[in-house]
């Protein structure tokens, strides 16, 4: 097998310094022996959505758990702090006895918002759950819940949203509804950070795809650029995806 | 951490089950405990000594020799006698927790049975620091004398109904090898009419053997009661029994102590280690310690909740148990104090537990898988189990809340001091609320 590729392939200049919302500088993360990320950079401009992709094990949770403030780098830095970006982790964060509303009420008060009552018919209409707003959230399907998921992530209105698989486990109809929801935000300004093991995912919604594999930065650029990279670099012929896959084999991973 | 309570209240009020059994099933294992302790242990360790010399351990009665020794008989199959040597010995077995008692017969015991002028002592001495073996050894004893009691009384009443007999109606009776002819009122007062009849009538001496004759009868008839008399009255035996440690909490104050003592365990560590697992369970934990509340402030949260929720709990029991049992709510800031003590180190420990679960169901099990064998170890009495386990058994008890906990309880109800045993609560407390935030640390992982 041949060693890892330390080289970054930058496809495209990320946003200027003064555009930039969030920016992360050379992460670096151990657990014990091994190494989650090495020296990882990112940057996110406002309303841009950046898709994070890899295979499993590659660091994506572990990287957006550092833009979170969940988890501390061993080294490198952050441009900001946990209480200016919003957070939708892979599995809904969500009380399952609490209606809608309820759910949202609470973590606007505990986010301090000016407004909570404002703050919660705001996030009803976003979503589009209105008229599910004193329905437990438990007794919701799958798609919803992640939409309440999303919610309570935007409750503090930061210019940031990270989200972690927003659409694993879902269905295609759910999925559809959350990435409609997802791409609203970013058309508002939002900057949007996704992990995603699926390509397709990155390869349609995103405006900039970041490769991780094994903890290293391997891609930064438009999906299109990373379909040329890969369709150039890899041998195999056949889907994107296989494409990909022979494309991240000869980088050694 | 106002809306994190209420968040925790409104939950719980939408889980009507598991509220009930959070209630009912502490209340039932507590009614259950009950019962188990008020049967107390099936032969406890008595040390006993008999300082009475060999020679003189029969006594005559009535020309019959009776062995006082083999009265003890029916005691030693109701009880695992632990022979010493002297009375010391043996009160310095009970004072280290050795044997639950000790039963000493002075040596003037049969000295008295014989002479029949005062009752014989025997001296039983019992541990009260736990007020069920006290209420075991005593009762045990107390019943074993009683037996013995009353096997000597009827023999003590035979012999006498024997000489009553012998006054009354006369006949041989034998003391000391020489044999005796007893004439009884029964044949004197036939003796004294026949030698009547031979006075002249007016003579002053028919009178005088008239009344005679009358006592003699009425002293006869009188006589023919006393067997029911004699078997209702007699004590041979008396038994003079002193408490060396501990105070005097009645058994069934006790037991309300246990039983509150198991719900507030319960309640309070199921509820703590439940809603903190819920959090993660949930998935909400690292969104709340990303910044809406602090971890330590999670912890307080929760343990508050607990601590409440199972304070109330306990106080309805006692309130309820109050009807039954008779309570000085004199106390009742005392009560307050031992409970809310005794509900913090549970909730804290709940709360070190939860950090090993991932989800409310593991958290509950894991609760009571290690609360329960800790509250039967802590229920072991001194001298059910040799010396060395029960030392290390009182090691364990000092290390988890149940203990002192009960101890603090008991205290509050009966007569005591509960200042030492909250301090030890509230170590507790500090030292499980550490491990509960240490181990927290550890979830960003």
């Amino acid at each position: 097998m041949p060693e890892p590729s330390t080289s970054v392939t930058r496809a495209r200049g990320a946003p200027g310094a003064g555009t930039a919302v969030l920016e992360a500088r050379d992460l670096v993360k151990r657990y014990g022996d091994r190494e989650a990320l090495r020296g990882v950079s990112l940057q996110a401009g406002r309303g841009e959505l950046v898709a994070v992709i890899g295979p499993n094990g590659a660091g994506k949770t572990t990287l957006l758990s550092i833009l979170a403030g969940i988890q501390r780098p061993d080294s490198g830095s952050v441009s900001r702090g946990p209480a200016e970006v919003g957070w939708v982790p892979q599995q809904a964060a969500v009380y399952g006895k609490l209606t809608v509303a309820e759910n949202l009420r609470l973590f606007a008060r505990l986010e301090r918002v000016d407004d909570p009552e404002q703050t919660v018919t705001r996030m009803l209409e976003l979503t589009g759950l209105g008229d599910r707003a004193d329905d437990q959230v438990g007794r919701l399907s799958g798609g919803n819940r992640q939409r309440v998921n999303i919610a309570i992530g935007l409750l503090g209105g930061q210019p940031v949203l990270l989200l972690d698989e927003p659409s694993a486990a879902l269905d295609p109809r759910q999925r559809e509804r959350v990435w409609e929801f997802v791409l609203s935000l970013a058309a508002g300004g939002t900057a949007v950070v996704y992990s995603t093991h699926n390509i397709q995912e990155a390869e349609r919604h995103a405006q900039r795809v970041i490769v991780l594999a094994d903890g290293e930065l391997l891609f930064e650029g438009s999906p299109r650029e990373l379909e040329d990279a890969v369709e150039r670099e890899a041998s195999a012929r056949g889907d994107f995806e296989e494409s990909f896959v022979s494309y991240l084999r000869q980088r050694g991973h | 951490m106002r809306w994190l309570l209420l968040k925790d209240l409104r939950i719980l009020r939408r889980s009507p089950l598991l509220v009930a059994l959070l209630v009912l099933y502490p209340v039932i294992i507590a009614t259950l405990i009950g019962f188990a302790l008020s049967r107390g242990p099936d032969k406890p360790q008595v040390a006993f000594v008999n300082e009475v010399p060999e020679s003189a351990n029969a006594i005559e009665l009535g020309g019959e020799r009776i062995d006082v020794t083999r009265q003890a008989g029916p005691l030693f199959r109701a009880i695992d006698p632990v022979r010493v040597k002297s009375r010391e010995e043996a009160i310095a077995k009970v004072r280290s927790g050795d044997v639950l008692g000790a039963l000493v017969i002075p040596e003037d015991t049969t000295q008295k049975l014989q002479t029949g002028l005062e009752p014989a002592t025997i001296e039983v001495f019992y541990n009260a620091e736990d007020p069920v073996k006290a209420s075991y050894v005593r009762d045990t004893i107390k019943s074993q004398v009683a037996d013995a009691n009353r096997a000597l009384t009827a023999k003590l009443s035979e012999v006498a109904l024997g000489f009553l007999d012998l006054i009354s109606t006369g006949g041989q009776y034998s003391f000391l090898g020489r044999d005796f002819d007893v004439l009884g009122l029964e044949r004197s007062e036939q003796i004294l009419t026949e030698a009547q009849a031979d006075l002249p009538r007016g003579s002053p001496a028919r009178e005088q053997i008239d009344q005679v004759i009358s006592f003699a009868r009425l002293a006869r008839e009188n006589l023919g009661l006393s067997d029911d008399v004699l078997s209702s009255v007699g004590t041979p035996i008396r038994v003079d029994q002193t408490a060396l440690d501990g105070g005097a909490t009645p058994l069934s104050s006790f037991a309300v102590s246990i039983a509150v003592t198991v719900s507030l365990m319960f309640i309070t560590l199921l509820l703590a280690a439940g809603v903190l697992a819920l959090e993660r369970e949930e998935n909400a934990f690292m969104r709340l310690v990303r910044g809406l509340v602090s971890r330590t402030g999670l912890l307080v949260e929760k343990a508050g909740l607990a601590a409440v929720c199972s304070l109330a709990v306990c106080l309805a029991m006692l309130a309820g148990l109050s009807l039954f049992v008779e309570l000085d709510w004199g106390r009742f800031p005392l009560w307050l104090a031992a409970l809310a003590a005794g509900a913090l180190a549970f909730a804290a420990m709940g709360l070190a537990i939860a950090t090993l679960a991932r989800e409310v169901r593991a958290a509950s099990l894991l609760c009571v898988m290690l609360s329960l064998p800790l509250a039967f170890l802590a229920l072991v009495p001194s001298g059910a189990v040799a010396p060395g386990l029960f030392d290390a058994i009182r090691v364990v008890s000092a290390l988890f809340p149940f203990k002192p906990a009960l101890e603090a309880l008991d205290a509050a109800l009966n007569d005591g001091s509960i200042a030492i045993h909250l301090l030890h609560l509230l170590a507790l407390f500090l030292a499980f609320g550490a491990a509960a935030r240490l181990s927290l640390r550890r979830f960003a992982g």
